[in-house]
Order: C-alpha cells, then sequence, then structure tokens
C-alpha cells in the first residue's frame, strides 16, 4: 500500500513537472534559449487565476483565464525583450550566457512586480474538487480526487497538444522551424510568427503548471514560495533528462522525476526534498548525457 | 602566478590603493566603513564570476552556494575547534574550491544553458543541507563573530585555552590595534566595524590583485582560447576540459573566501544568508561591471550596495506603499540586468574603450 503510495504522489507531482518542462522544451525549440523566467511567468498567471477565482467564483472559469493570460504575456515577452536580445547581444564574449542573464532578470521583475501588485502575503486558491484520499478496503490512499483529476487534465492537454503537433499544418510549421529555420522560411512558413507561437503555448503550459502546483499543495501561494522555485527547478531537471528537445522525453523526464523524488523521500530521508532533484540531475548527466531521448549534439547548443 | 619580464604585476598599485583605503578608513563614519565591507565582499565575490564568466565562458548560477560552504567551513572551525581567524579564512578557501572542483568535473561536461540550470539546482538545494546535519545549526545557522582582539567583551576564547597560533595571532592582533589608534592622532576611535572592514578590504586587495595577475597569465590566455573557440584551443595544445575546471575550482575558492567574509560582518552563518537572490545580485554585478573587466568590478559592488539607499530615497520621494518600497531594490537590481544586457552587453568600460577606438579610429580617417 505504501508503494502504491509513494508511486501515485510521484505520478501526480511528476505530471506536474511535465507540464513544466513541456515549457521548457516549447521556448527551447522555438528560440534556443532556456526560459528561467518560466517560472515568474507561472507565478503571474496563478495570480490571474486568482483573480479570476475570487472575481468569477469558479477554478474552472480560472484556469483558461490564466491560461490565456500567461499564453499573452509570454508572447508578448518573445515580442518585445527576445528579439531586442538577439538584435543587440548576439555577438561578443557576453553571447553566450546573455539569454540566461536576461532571463534571469525577467525573473527578478516579474517578482518584484507581483509582490508590488498583490502584497508578499500568502494567498489562497481553493481546490475545486476534495483533497482526502480515496478509501480502498478500509484503507486511506494519499491518492485523492483532486490528484486524479490534476493527472486527467495533464493527460487531456498532453493529447491536445500532441494532436496540434502532429496533426495541424500550424503544428507541422512549429516542427519545420524548430528544426530548420532557414528552409522552413524559403517554404513561407513565417518564422518568426512562429516563434512567438512558441512561446505562447509555453505560457499557457506554465500557468496550468502553477495553478496545479498550488492547489495540490495546500493551496496557499506567495512571491517568495519555495514552490515556485521547486516548479523551476524540477520543471528544467525534467526537460534536460529529456533531452530538452522533445516533447515526449520531457513527459517521460517529469514523470521519473516526480517519483524517483517521491520514492527518495519516502524511503530515504524526507528532509531532501530540495537537494534530490540535484543529485538526480548530476546522476542523469553522467550517465546519460544525451537525455532519455535525444542526440548528442544537442547537449552543446 | 606566471611573472613575465614584460608584465608588471601592478604590486605597488594594489599597496597604495591599501594605504590609501586604510588611511580613509580612520576618518570616515561607521555607516559608511560597514557599506565599505559589504563593497569589499562583493569586490572579491564578483570577480570570482568574472574570472568563470567572462574569462572561461562558464555560467554559475551557484555561487551564493559556493559562498555558503565557505562561510560554514570557517564558523564550524571556530566554533568547534577555535582555529585563528586567519586559518578559518583559509580553510573557508579551500572547502568552497573543493565544492567548486566538483561542480567544476560536472560542469565541464555542461554548456551554457545546461550548467546554468545544474548550479540553479544547487543554489536551491544547497542551503536546505544546513537543517540535515546538527553541526550546522539548521535554520537559526551558527555564530561567527570576528571582533579586534582588545574589544571582546563577551569573548567566547576566554573559555577555552588558548592555542599557540591563538597567542601568535592575538598578540599580532594587538600589535595592529596598537599601530592603527597610535599613528592616527585624531583618527576615530577603533571599533568593530573598522576592523571587519580592514580585514574585508585587505582580502578584496590580495584576491583582486591575485585575479588579475591570474588572467594575464597562461591560464588566463588558454582560458580565453577556450571560451573563444574550443576546438582550436584544443588544435593548440590545451585541455580544454582541465582547464575549465581550474577555472570553477580557483573561482569557487575566491567565493568561499567571499562567502566567510559576509559571515563575519552579519555574524552569523544560516542559509538565508545566502538565498537565490545573493547568487542573482552576484551575476548582476559582473554584469554591469562587464563581464569581461576586471576593473569594473568596483562600479559592479558599488551599484549593487548604492541600489538599496536609492531605491529608498526613490520610494519616499513618491511616498509610496510598503510593498513598492521593500521591492523596489529587486526590480531596480532584475531592471538594470536586463537593460545592461540588452544595451551595454558587454560593459560599460569595454563599451567606452570601443566607442573611443571607433572615434579615433574616424578621426585619422579625417585627417587623411
Amino acid at each position: 500500500m505504501q508503494l502504491l503510495n509513494t508511486l501515485l504522489i510521484g505520478i501526480t507531482a511528476g505530471s506536474i513537472y511535465s507540464l513544466m518542462a513541456i515549457a521548457f522544451v516549447l521556448v527551447w525549440r522555438s528560440t534556443r534559449v532556456v526560459n528561467f523566467a518560466q517560472a515568474g511567468m507561472a507565478l503571474l498567471s496563478t495570480y490571474f487565476g486568482y483573480e479570476a477565482v475570487s472575481r468569477l467564483g469558479s477554478f474552472w472559469i480560472a484556469l483558461p483565464v490564466a491560461m490565456i493570460g500567461g499564453a499573452l504575456f509570454a508572447a508578448l515577452i518573445e515580442l518585445v525583450l527576445m528579439r531586442l536580445l538577439v538584435k543587440h547581444a548576439s555577438s561578443g564574449p557576453i553571447a553566450g550566457v546573455a539569454p540566461i542573464i536576461a532571463t534571469l532578470g525577467l525573473l527578478g521583475v516579474i517578482k518584484s512586480v507581483v509582490t508590488m501588485i498583490w502584497g508578499g502575503q500568502d494567498l489562497r486558491i481553493v481546490a475545486p474538487i476534495s483533497n482526502n484520499g480515496f478509501t480502498i478496503n478500509g484503507e486511506t490512499l494519499v491518492f485523492s480526487p483532486l490528484k486524479l483529476l490534476v493527472l486527467v487534465v495533464v493527460v487531456v492537454l498532453l493529447i491536445m497538444l500532441s494532436i496540434l503537433f502532429q496533426k495541424t499544418n500550424l503544428g507541422l510549421a512549429l516542427r519545420a522551424s524548430a528544426h530548420a529555420p532557414e528552409i522552413a522560411r524559403l517554404s513561407g512558413v513565417r518564422v518568426d510568427a512562429v516563434r512567438t507561437l512558441g512561446w505562447a503555448l509555453a505560457g499557457a503550459a506554465g500557468a496550468v503548471a502553477g495553478l496545479f502546483q498550488t492547489v495540490n499543495g495546500n493551496g496557499n501561494f506567495s512571491p517568495d514560495s519555495i514552490e515556485f522555485s521547486l516548479l523551476l527547478v524540477s520543471g528544467f531537471i525534467a526537460a534536460v533528462i529529456g533531452g530538452l528537445d522533445s516533447l515526449l522525453g520531457a513527459v517521460l523526464g517529469g514523470l521519473f522525476l516526480g517519483i524517483s523524488i517521491s520514492f527518495v523521500l519516502m524511503y530515504v530521508s524526507s528532509g531532501l526534498f530540495f537537494i534530490a532533484p540535484f543529485v538526480i540531475l548530476l546522476i542523469v548527466l553522467f550517465v546519460r548525457p544525451q537525455g532519455i531521448i535525444g542526440v548528442k549534439a544537442g547537449r552543446r547548443a | 602566478m606566471h611573472k613575465s619580464k614584460k608584465q608588471s604585476t601592478h604590486l605597488p598599485l594594489f599597496i597604495l590603493l591599501g594605504v590609501v583605503l586604510f588611511i580613509l578608513s580612520n576618518f570616515i563614519e561607521e555607516l559608511r566603513v560597514s557599506q565599505g565591507t559589504t563593497i569589499a565582499v562583493y569586490v572579491i565575490a564578483i570577480s570570482s564570476i568574472i574570472l568563470l564568466t567572462g574569462y572561461s565562458g562558464q555560467v554559475s548560477l551557484g555561487h551564493g552556494a559556493l559562498m555558503a560552504i565557505g562561510a560554514y567551513a570557517a564558523a564550524v572551525l571556530r566554533l568547534e575547534y577555535n582555529l585563528p581567524i586567519i586559518l578559518c579564512f583559509v580553510a573557508a578557501v579551500l572547502a568552497a574550491a573543493i565544492g567548486g572542483l566538483l561542480l567544476g568535473m560536472a560542469a565541464a561536461r555542461l554548456s551554457g544553458p545546461y550548467l546554468a540550470g545544474t548550479t540553479l539546482a544547487l543554489a536551491i538545494g544547497l542551503p536546505s543541507l544546513a537543517n540535515q546535519f546538527p553541526i550546522l545549526g539548521g535554520e537559526q545557522g551558527r555564530e561567527f563573530k570576528v571582533g579586534p582582539p582588545d574589544f571582546e567583551p563577551e569573548v567566547v576564547i576566554a573559555e577555552e585555552p588558548l592555542t599557540f597560533f591563538g597567542n601568535v595571532l592575538s598578540i599580532l592582533d594587538k600589535l595592529q590595534t596598537t599601530l592603527a589608534t597610535g599613528a592616527w592622532p585624531g583618527a576615530s576611535p577603533m571599533s568593530t566595524y573598522k576592523w571587519w572592514f580592514w580585514i574585508a578590504a585587505l582580502a578584496a586587495l590580495i584576491s583582486m590583485w591575485s585575479v588579475r595577475n591570474i588572467l594575464n597569465s597562461a591560464y588566463g590566455r588558454s582560458w580565453r582560447a577556450g571560451r573563444g573557440n574550443e576546438v582550436a584551443a584544443q588544435l593548440t595544445g590545451i585541455n580544454t576540459a582541465r582547464s575549465k575546471v581550474l577555472a570553477f575550482t580557483i573561482s569557487a575558492g575566491i567565493a568561499g573566501l567571499a562567502g566567510a567574509l559576509l559571515a563575519m560582518s552579519i555574524g552569523t552563518v544560516s542559509p538565508s544568508a545566502f538565498p537565490l537572490a545573493l547568487s542573482f545580485s552576484l551575476l548582476t554585478g559582473a554584469v554591469l561591471a562587464g563581464i569581461t573587466t576586471l576593473g569594473g568590478v568596483i562600479i559592479g559592488a558599488v551599484v549593487l550596495v548604492a541600489i538599496p539607499e536609492i531605491a529608498d530615497v526613490v520610494a519616499h520621494r513618491l511616498g509610496s506603499s510598503e510593498s513598492v518600497t521593500t521591492n523596489l531594490p529587486g526590480l531596480i537590481v532584475s531592471g538594470l540586468l536586463i537593460l545592461t544586457v540588452l544595451f551595454v552587453p558587454n560593459g560599460p568600460v569595454e563599451q567606452h574603450r570601443a566607442r573611443k577606438a571607433k572615434h579615433e579610429a574616424a578621426h585619422k580617417g579625417t585627417k587623411k
């Protein structure tokens, strides 16, 4: 029973990490930037969701509101910041680190502005359904209707995303611009617009991750809450485990990370919550540096 | 230090700077002296980033964690084994350098965003280890008291017999104190702040001097070569992997020194003294300084210390609410980071140099 519990908790947490990892992969594929501001964007979207819940009273309206808000904001960042960055800081010794530094700066700006607007105190989003565990044969599981819901929504979103990528013309354009921007441009794909779209999709995925990370925890969140730093690190690690270039890899990486952390916490020590992801990342990088799915060349990009 | 005959090591310049700082410290108010300590700490920490990122081309978001390693090493050795202060600082450098060596070995296999993410995970994860080991004192952390010898009312050392090293050191300390108070009539009285400033400033001068000479040595050249074009560097016979690990180790050691000094100026070592924001500030300082200009570190450090004060004044002028006031410094730091990367990507000093060179070239053109 404990084994099942640990596994289910790991899968739920892992599915949220997967969403965040997908956000990283989408941005990486469209602009070759690891967006460290992703956690800030998720934070901002969670506040959008909070406003929607407190005004409209329903989590089910808040979710799409947060997604649209997150998508618009991410698109805006790509249009304003990233294009300027490519124009100004693509040469000299700074070129390699400029995108990293710029997205980190953005993370700081978002966090400060959010704190200025909403204050630093804990706010609360109430989960739409109960987080009390299911009971099987008189034994109560840690797995709850809420966790099941998180899992279902994540799976639905993943299916929608894969339909978008595999079955539509837009998806074809997204894949083409990621792999061969020059050729895509020659065949009439508006690569710049497609890049912005990639960021927008990432913003929406990050928004869902932020909201679910909040309700899957105790429902409280604040700009300084460690949940968002954890989301940033776990999402990044999940993306790296998956090879950083593959959506399927991101999902597998997220699940792998979620389940391994869950097992470490249960069977080794619960105090290792923050250091465990780092150790898992190091092990993965040493054992299989190209990720679960991924080509070796990608690592040096 | 590879000292060649053509290149001077600028030792006299640094000694002169030290003397000027020493005299200055006796005639300015206490608040400024204590800010001077913070600036010195930042100068050391930022120069470690410049060595790593600007020269070796590796990004670290985990230097806050490396500083923490140094600080904890110094504090624990001081409290548990009562080592003399100077040895505590040496231990801080060594401990952080070992951490940096391990991290650097992982880092040499990674590049750009991978390295940034790995070190970020370290910066978030490592401070939580303080709760795992009782010797590190959990959230409260441990004390790290460094005071001028004549000035210790609640001397920790008095409880235990002094070691030989302790005796020698305390005599040296006394000598220095008398020298300071005796040689400068009219100087402000001796205080703990001044003592901290002397230690920090001396450490800053020593590390700046060392970093400067390392960067101008064969090592510095091999780092730059590897940063510019790794394959070409390998062709000229440079072991780029080893040279990257070396850069990481040296940079970490310097960061460890900065960490121990930071702990000294706070009085305690705790996880909250080394937040993620610290690593980000250091990176901001390095970018403001110009990521490849060692001379710029002073600009970076002064700006970092000045920003909270400027933000305070601005917030009061605007009469804004408390939540704005407390978050303005963070906003300014991050905003500056973005603006610098966008518009002066190689730092103000380098930018000015480039513009001057261009101007001169244009001038020559018209003369012809």
